[in-house]
């Protein structure tokens, strides 16, 4: 390890600071992060974020799969919550292809991508208040999480790492009796995140630790590029579902929450009155589901149906190429970003017009968030780092990609 | 083991009464890498509840554990981390390899992830999965506990059986 700034002594005191590692393992670094820290006693001189534990190639792999074969690298960033990547990563795709997926399948990843929110929430509310000594949350958030996970089983196989959405459309339509399931989860859940609030927010240790702890104002978070929940307990409601609306998201109501305080307790506030808005809009979204197709009719882009494959020539042809050419994809380059649980999430990717991106590159938003984490706790106590990282709510998978 | 009727005494050798409890309570580090370790605390959660097979306490320190569950992909930058973690732990000790990334890279053929974590610590149980369920990691559990009060790797059935009329 080079030396840096951070083991340099004061001159105005002529001591030396303690430099200390916090990780790669650490229970509370939410993965393999490294922390290095200079402390003056307990209090923090300087913080450097050590990054690419888990460097993974995701971005260089993908340039070597098909279009449609990437979406399972896509997985595997921000693994809290898969099918927001799946969703950013298919919308660029379907930018450079210049199609638009029917009504249905637009409402029907909305709802999986509002249910992913809620789900890697779940886990953040878990695993931070772990981090702060309450052990109880973790097991209240993961029951409820299961039975997310058992829907998107239902729809997509898995319980992590679905792929479910494809490019122009799905893996497959909604499986019956999906709904009444969903709106048992939905009947039940709200009463739990009153619950999960009645726990925490009523708790004098928790606020204690919370409130006041890892303070960034507006300014130092945008200019850090912080989005997402973290950035809105700044003070502004950037939110790309209302400034730029993808997926139809311009036709459900629903509040974006905000706060002005910008500390920890903050950022928790925000995420659980996030919750509750996602359910607004799944709510909207099952109730108004549209009829139809739910994939693009394009044999050039989405598989024609097995059904077809046996009888139709034309139909095992177009079967074939795709599946082992890909999907012929202009040549051009695109942005395209949905709003995560995390913030934005952006897929830049440029095509060569051949069946496999010629570049993936990903803007993770907890890349973004993270690096301000030095700002979050300079001169505060040591204690405060783990509050301070779990309030960012940063998945390794997609910092080092 | 044997007992003597009447008396809470139990007679066994010392090896199968020292492999029974380590088999029971197996304290596992907490420590995960990627998307498997979402999986791993899922089965620790209230669904899955590793606790009744007593490997739930995970603990912080690699000091304080003897089961070590490698939860997903281990890059050439962690794996001198991880090598370390597991000389950490006091002997005796076992290692379960979470999922494809940790038993042969997985989905990640690349110049980033090392081929399977069995190049840097040698592992007792390999996990099939991206990320395996829950239930496939406690029937990864259950196979370690089966090889430790073995005192060895486990044998399938067939084998067992075989053996069990060869010493009759």
């Amino acid at each position: 390890m080079a030396e840096t700034e951070l083991g340099k002594v004061d001159p105005e005191t002529g001591l030396k600071p303690m430099v200390i590692n916090l990780g790669p393992q650490h229970p509370s670094t939410h993965g393999v992060l490294r922390v290095r820290l200079a402390l003056d006693g307990e209090q923090i001189r300087g913080c450097e974020p050590v990054i690419g534990y888990l460097h993974t190639g995701i971005e260089k792999n993908c340039e070597d799969l098909t279009f449609n074969q990437a979406i399972t690298l896509t997985d595997r960033m921000d693994y809290l919550s898969p099918i927001t990547n799946n969703f950013g990563y298919v919308l660029a795709v379907e930018n450079l292809l210049g199609v638009e997926v029917p009504k249905r399948c637009q409402y029907i990843r909305v709802l999986f991508a509002e249910l992913s929110r809620i789900a890697s929430h779940l886990v953040w509310l878990g695993t931070s208040a772990m981090d702060m000594g309450a052990m109880s949350p973790f097991f209240y958030c993961l029951q409820q999480r299961e039975l997310i996970l058992d829907l998107i089983e239902s729809a997509a196989g898995t319980r992590m790492n679905p792929s479910y959405f494809r490019v122009g459309g799905l893996l497959n339509d909604l499986p019956p009796n999906f709904v009444e399931r969903l709106k048992k989860f939905l009947d039940g859940f709200p009463a739990w995140i009153k619950e999960y609030d009645r726990l925490l927010a009523q708790n004098p240790i928790w606020l204690e630790r919370l409130k006041g702890t890892g303070v960034i104002t507006l300014e130092q978070a945008l200019d850090y590029g912080w989005t997402g929940p973290a950035l809105r307990a700044s003070g502004i409601d950037r939110d790309l579902r209302k400034w730029n609306p993808y997926s139809s998201y311009e036709e459900f109501e629903f509040d974006v929450p905000t706060a002005k305080e910008g500390d920890v307790y903050a950022r928790y506030t925000m995420r659980m009155r996030e919750m509750e808005e996602s359910l607004k809009i799944i709510r909207q979204a099952m109730d108004n589901l549209p009829e139809g197709n739910w994939h693009v009719d394009n044999w050039k882009i989405y598989p024609p149906n097995k059904a077809d494959i046996g009888r139709n020539m034309e139909a095992l042809i177009y079967h074939f190429k795709l599946f082992t050419e890909g999907i012929r994809v202009p040549a051009g380059e695109t942005y395209a970003a949905v709003e995560g649980p995390k913030g934005e999430i952006g897929f830049y990717i440029v095509s060569d017009g051949s069946g496999k991106p010629y570049r993936v590159r990903v803007r993770g938003p907890s890349f973004y968030n993270l690096q301000a984490l030095p700002v979050l706790v300079q001169d505060r106590m040591l204690a405060d780092v783990v509050a301070a990282i779990g309030s960012i709510d940063i998945v390794l998978g997609e910092v080092d990609r | 083991m044997a007992g003597v009727e009447g008396r809470p005494i139990l007679f066994a050798s010392m090896d199968k009464l020292a492999n029974w409890a380590r088999a029971n309570s197996l304290w596992p580090a907490q420590f995960g890498l990627a998307c498997c370790a979402i999986e791993m605390m899922a089965t620790a959660g209230s669904r899955f509840d590793l606790s009744r097979f007593g490997a739930e306490v995970m603990r912080a320190s690699p000091r304080q554990a003897d089961v070590m569950i490698v939860a997903g992909r281990v890059s050439q930058k962690m794996a001198p981390v991880v090598r370390q973690l597991y000389d950490q732990m006091p002997e005796p000790k076992w290692v379960i390899s979470m999922g494809a990334c940790a038993s042969v890279g997985g989905v990640f053929n690349n110049y980033a992830i090392v081929q399977g974590v069995d190049r840097v610590v040698p592992v007792d149980i390999y996990v099939p999965g991206c990320p395996p369920t829950p239930e496939g990691l406690i029937e990864g559990v259950m196979k370690l506990q089966q090889k430790i009060m073995q005192g060895g790797r486990p044998v399938a059935p067939a084998m067992q059986a075989a053996q069990g009329e060869a010493q009759a």
